[in-house]
């Protein structure tokens, strides 16, 4: 055995392991670092991130209004069936023949939170809500419908769901 | 210098009088054996579930979380209540284990870390037993722990026991040598096995500052084989959760378990006292030859508090480490007993001789 060799080996292993250990200590004396929330303390006022997928909610504006045309892709991709569109054809003011959607049910049982019926929305109009505490005592009430009573379509272009 | 206002000898001679003026002087030993026993076990309950906590605090500070905070405030009675628990949990019987080596082996392992710790001084005078041989008496009976958790893994009948208990049997041989040598080391320098004397030799400065770079070398290594011989992180793979399930203790249950626990946690406080009392001191307050003023202060603060604030400091370090290395293999285990530990020890050794014989360190 060479041994320089030998000798390094040591003294890199001695560098290598106070590099790790600068780390931990790094962290050990900084308590502000700390990321666990003190959940039912600041339930009050405990914020949620962006990104948290707390369950599948449907965008209303100020009018009551949702931009679901009821076109059924988020129902087709949804993996194991949690979600069900009832929609209504009805004549609109022009005489023409129009789909709404009558409800959009959301099965919150089965969700396993893929997220891919807000990725292919085509009018973006399911996205992620920041609720997690979803203990109930009865689980019928765990199927949600996620369209408001007495909401209606909003009229958009194309171009305004895409800025959007 | 000064230690008279910290010195205990003559309050335990003043102990020994007393008993032994009132009663015959079998009785006078039966009732200090008696009282040590119970001082000791006290200790041990207060220092084993504070030492848990402390771990499981230090852990969660270092990976960013705040660890155990419901059982009282920050969480300082969460491991009173783990106890209460483990007291009243079942006591498994395991159908094909051999019952007397299985019940046997949690009080062999808890016996031997007793028997260390009676050689260890707290303070002048406050000792259990101040053997001329403390030194050698500690490599005796720390190596005794390892029979039962050979036991232990034996008597279980379980393949996860034994595979720990093997694994365990061949850290502790290696590692033995390891942490005699580097014990060794300060044995040379001091002239002395006595721990007291010891202790009394470091009174201008802590072998570890007088014995500079073969002392500070020999403290490192004593650090990893002890960490190595207590089985602890990262020399854990007796016990390897993942891997093991518990190793060793994977069929014990409640109490016997908890004496496993217990063992290990107290076997840390033991190799991390016996590191602060020959390298930094033991109760021996920091002194500076010749700064007279600053050494006097120094003696003011009580030599228990010096003892238990530098084995603290000691423990901190291996939870810190514990906590920092994943664990290692055991074909690197042994490679860096053999290869590494022990020739670098060997060296060591004699080139402590060297500097003894020259006169070249503190004196």
């Amino acid at each position: 055995m060479n041994i320089f060799k030998y000798f390094g080996d040591i003294f890199g292993a001695l560098k290598s392991l106070w590099g790790g250990m600068r780390v931990t200590g790094y962290y050990f004396v900084r308590p502000g670092k700390i990321v666990t929330q003190k959940y039912p303390e600041n339930r009050k006022k405990l914020e949620m991130f962006e990104r948290f997928k707390g369950e599948v909610i449907m965008i209303h504006d100020s009018n009551n209004q949702h931009t679901c045309t009821g076109c059924g892709i988020c129902e087709i991709n949804c993996p194991n069936g949690s979600i069900e569109i009832i929609s209504n054809k009805i004549t609109n003011a022009e005489g023409k023949s129009e789909r709404i959607i009558d409800k959009h049910i959301y099965h919150l049982s089965m969700c396993t939170f893929c997220g891919l019926c807000i990725k292919t929305c085509p009018s973006k109009a399911i996205v992620w809500g920041q609720e997690f505490e979803h203990a109930v005592f009865d689980r019928q009430k765990l199927t949600k419908v996620l369209n408001h009573s007495d909401s209606s379509l909003k009229k958009e272009t194309k171009k305004e769901i895409k800025e959007a | 210098m000064n230690f008279s206002i910290y010195d205990f000898t003559s309050f335990t001679k003043w102990i020994d009088n007393a008993l032994n003026s009132s009663m015959s002087p079998g009785w006078a030993i039966l009732v200090e054996l008696v009282i040590i026993g119970i001082v000791f076990i006290a200790f041990y309950a207060v220092i084993g579930l504070y030492l848990v906590l402390a771990e499981r605090k230090v852990c969660a500070l270092i990976q960013n979380r705040l660890g155990p905070n419901r059982v009282g405030p920050i969480g300082m009675f969460q491991t009173i209540a783990d106890l209460i628990k483990l007291l009243m949990k079942e006591l498994i019987e395991i159908k094909h284990a051999d019952k007397f080596l299985f019940n046997l082996a949690p009080f062999i392992v808890i016996i031997a870390s007793f028997m260390a710790i009676a050689a260890l001084p707290f303070a002048k005078g406050l000792h259990a037993i101040d053997l001329n041989i403390g030194i050698f008496y500690l490599f005796a009976v720390s190596s005794l722990g390892v029979i039962g958790i050979l036991l232990s893994g034996w008597s279980s009948n379980s393949k996860y026991s034994l595979i720990g208990a093997i694994r365990s049997g061949a850290q502790v041989v290696s590692y033995e040598l390891s942490v005699g040598l580097a014990l060794l080391s300060v044995v040379i320098f001091s002239g002395t096995m006595q721990l007291s004397g010891i202790v009394e030799s470091q009174a201008n400065g802590w072998w570890i500052i007088k014995g500079h770079i073969p002392a500070i070398i020999s403290f490192l290594i004593f650090l990893v084989a002890s960490t190595a011989e207590t089985n602890r992180g990262p020399f854990d793979l007796a016990e390897a959760e993942s891997e093991l399930t518990a190793g060793f203790h994977t069929e014990y249950s409640g109490i016997k378990f908890a004496f496993f626990f217990l063992a290990e946690y107290m076997n840390m406080f033991i190799v991390a006292a016996i590191a602060a009392t020959v390298f930094l001191g033991g109760w021996m307050p920091f002194h500076i030859q010749g700064w007279e003023g600053m050494n006097n202060v120094m003696d003011y603060i009580p030599p228990f508090i010096w003892f238990f604030g530098k084995t603290i400091f000691v423990i901190l370090v291996m939870m810190w480490f514990k906590w920092t290395f994943p664990r290692l293999r055991i074909d690197q285990l042994l490679t860096l007993e053999w290869k590494y530990l022990l020739p670098i020890n060997l060296m060591n050794i004699v080139l402590i001789a060297f500097i003894v014989l020259m006169g070249w360190y503190i004196k």
